[in-house]
């Protein structure tokens, strides 16, 4: 498989231009709610995801704005939901945390630390069960994005075992930022490494440099390979920091700024984007473009959001049984 | 016609619809060659294979979670709970994610599956595994909620609740599963929604859910033979909660006992004894509404304790008399 890196780059400003302007509509008052911003962990998502097929499905987290673009989200759509309009992904019933692409396969940010865990191998499971070995297609797989908090939360160990004892075809993506919350990694774990859990489901774990996307790339792909083929799921650890709080009340109180602005010096993007222009692969100039474009598609949206209709009162009960 | 055990018509609605729908399949604990724990799936994986009832470690989340997954890929999963008191362990994936999934996601998906588990105290098996947790689930918009009571009703209410699009939390009952009742042999279904009259009488309106319409019916035989006819609703459903036919119930008789198993407090009871209040048959109403349920206590192990913690026969013919005569 071949991999667009500039497209991959393209992917990882967008998400960065997608939440910065997250921050600022909600800074101005101009969205109800919370939301969690994976600034600083872009390469996480667009590593991971590049590794699937179109036709693959994600279960995201609370902080799934990366994985929603990564995915191929229509960024109008996205941005309409985020402000809570008629006309997003989700009809303004779920905002950031709910935000999911059934079509795109997407199935959805998780308001519930760990909740998608459990779900995944469900998912994984149906997808097992239509797999027919003379039907191409059938072969799809899950890949399931989750934080370091939910690594240690019962759904962890249940779905993890029960995803590898039948070989079920899903990719387990740990987005290890260092907090749960507050919490930091360093008191949560007597482990120094999460994926070392894997050992203990039968499966294999494998820690990368979640701020070097092609590394991610690389691991998440073995991953993908091994669940298509019918292996049975990988966890892979994917270590990043994010420089946001965890929500918008947070106060930053256990951690010091030198640790943020040290980690700030590993942006994945200013490091990708420096490989690609060493390698001759981009030059400053495509480069200063796909920015711009970016930021440009992100205040279209914006536009588009805007100016989309509020849901109606009289439509409020709708949805919630087929 | 032809007669069945309650366990039994589970047992055949979930072969049929087996053999019908490729998608249906079964998972939970001890399903398979056990054939659960009450043997309710006894010799299904013998003829469907271990593909489609499928044994899983003792992770009632995990089920929870396989069910919900699954659902979402277009496979339409019966998970079994093996006591309602282990779906405790399940609440997050059921109520947090199966539940909220469409609406959150602006009705662009379906999670169509069934949770079976059998509820109810009579066994002997003390606190941990006699619960009556309808009204939890009740409270939660997304899951329907199904409680049937004979054979007849417990085949067609599964059948519909497998092809229903919805989450659909089905209660079974462990001390129903040995009375017999007809069930035809074809393929029926019993609408999500309707409640069923099991017995028409004119004097006083019982509503009563699972094992309390076995028990409302048999004090209803009892205050016939003393000049009472007790008319006896069953909602089979209590979400979505047929309130028309227990409305109408009432207004004819004018008076209503409610009869559950699970706690008085927070029971559902209060729900039905609202629906009634509010409604029409309030201006028909000669007597206070009156509930029987559960006592506010966990299920004791003791034969005579555990008997006295639940409605039985005769505290139903004592509170229906009162309640008939005038004496409430």
């Amino acid at each position: 498989m071949t991999w667009n890196k500039q497209d991959l780059l393209r992917q990882m400003v967008t998400i960065r231009a997608f939440e910065e302007m997250a921050e600022q509509l909600y800074t101005m008052g101009k969205v109800h709610g919370t939301m969690h911003l994976s600034i600083g962990m872009e390469a996480s998502a667009v590593g991971a995801i590049a590794a699937l097929r179109p036709d693959d499905l994600i279960l995201s987290t609370h902080r799934g704005h990366g994985h929603c673009i990564a995915k191929g989200a229509d960024l109008n759509l996205m941005m309409a939901e985020f402000m809570g309009k008629e006309n997003g992904y989700c009809r303004g019933r779920g905002g950031s945390m709910h935000i999911a692409d059934v079509e795109g396969g997407n199935l959805g940010a998780n308001g519930v630390v760990g909740g998608g865990i459990a779900t995944a191998m469900g998912v994984g499971l149906g997808l097992n069960m239509q797999r027919r070995d003379d039907s191409p297609g059938t072969d799809r797989i899950v890949l399931c994005f989750f934080g370091d908090g939910a690594a240690n939360l019962g759904s962890f160990h249940e779905s993890l075992n029960m995803a590898a004892i039948w070989k079920l075809p899903v990719v387990y993506v740990c987005e290890n930022n260092q907090y749960a919350m507050s919490f930091s990694v360093k008191r949560a774990f007597a482990i120094e490494r999460i994926s070392d859990r894997a050992a203990a489901y039968g499966m294999p774990g494998t820690t990368v440099d979640g701020n070097d996307l092609m590394a991610v790339l690389g691991a998440v792909s073995e991953a993908v390979k091994r669940a298509r083929a019918g292996e049975g799921p990988s966890l892979v650890e994917n270590v990043t920091y994010r420089w946001r709080g965890h929500s918008k009340s947070d106060a930053n109180r256990y951690r010091t700024q030198e640790e943020i602005e040290a980690w700030k010096e590993k942006c994945p993007i200013k490091r990708f984007r420096a490989q690609l222009i060493e390698q001759g692969a981009l030059t400053e100039e495509e480069a200063d473009q796909i920015e711009q474009e970016a930021y440009a598609a992100i205040d279209a949206a914006v536009a588009f959001a805007e100016a989309s209709p509020e849901p109606t009162v009289e439509t409020i009960e709708e949805g919630v049984y087929a | 016609m032809r007669e069945l055990t309650y366990l039994e018509a589970v047992r055949e609605a979930l072969w049929q619809e087996m053999e019908r729908d490729e998608r249906v399949f079964i998972i939970g604990e001890d399903v398979g060659v056990y054939g659960g724990a009450f043997g309710v799936t006894r010799g299904m994986v013998e003829h469907f294979g271990q593909e489609r009832v499928i044994d899983t470690p003792i992770s009632e989340y995990g089920i929870a979670g396989a069910i919900t997954g699954a659902a979402l890929t277009g496979m339409r999963p019966v998970g079994e709970i093996m006591f309602m008191d282990f779906t405790t362990f399940a609440m997050e994936q059921l109520v947090n994610q199966a539940a909220k999934m469409r609406f959150m996601f602006g009705g662009t998906i379906e999670v169509p599956f069934v949770l079976r588990t059998p509820a109810g105290s009579g066994t002997g098996a003390a606190a941990q595994h006699s619960q009556s947790l309808e009204s939890w689930f009740v409270h939660v918009p997304g899951l329907k909620v199904v409680m049937p009571s004979t054979p007849y009703d417990v085949k067609g209410l599964l059948l519909a609740s497998i092809r229903d699009d919805n989450p659909v939390i089905f209660i079974e009952h462990k001390l129903l599963y040995k009375i017999r009742g007809p069930v035809p042999e074809k393929q029926y279904t019993i609408p999500l929604g309707s409640a069923d009259v099991k017995r028409e009488g004119c004097d006083l309106t019982i509503v009563a859910t699972s094992i309390m319409v076995e028990r409302a019916l048999e004090a209803a035989a009892q205050l016939a033979e003393k000049g009472i006819e007790a008319e006896v609703v069953d909602p089979r459903t209590l979400k979505p909660l047929d309130e028309e036919a227990i409305v109408r119930s009432v207004a004819k008789t004018g008076r209503v006992l409610i009869v559950h198993e699970a706690c008085r407090t927070g029971g559902y009871g209060g729900e039905l004894a609202a629906v009634i209040a509010g409604s029409e048959a309030f201006d028909y109403l000669d007597a206070p509404i009156v509930r029987l349920a559960g006592r506010d206590i966990p299920i004791p192990y003791n034969r005579t304790l555990e008997y006295h913690t639940v409605p039985q026969v005769e505290n139903i013919v004592q509170a229906a008399r009162q309640l008939a005569q005038g004496r409430i």
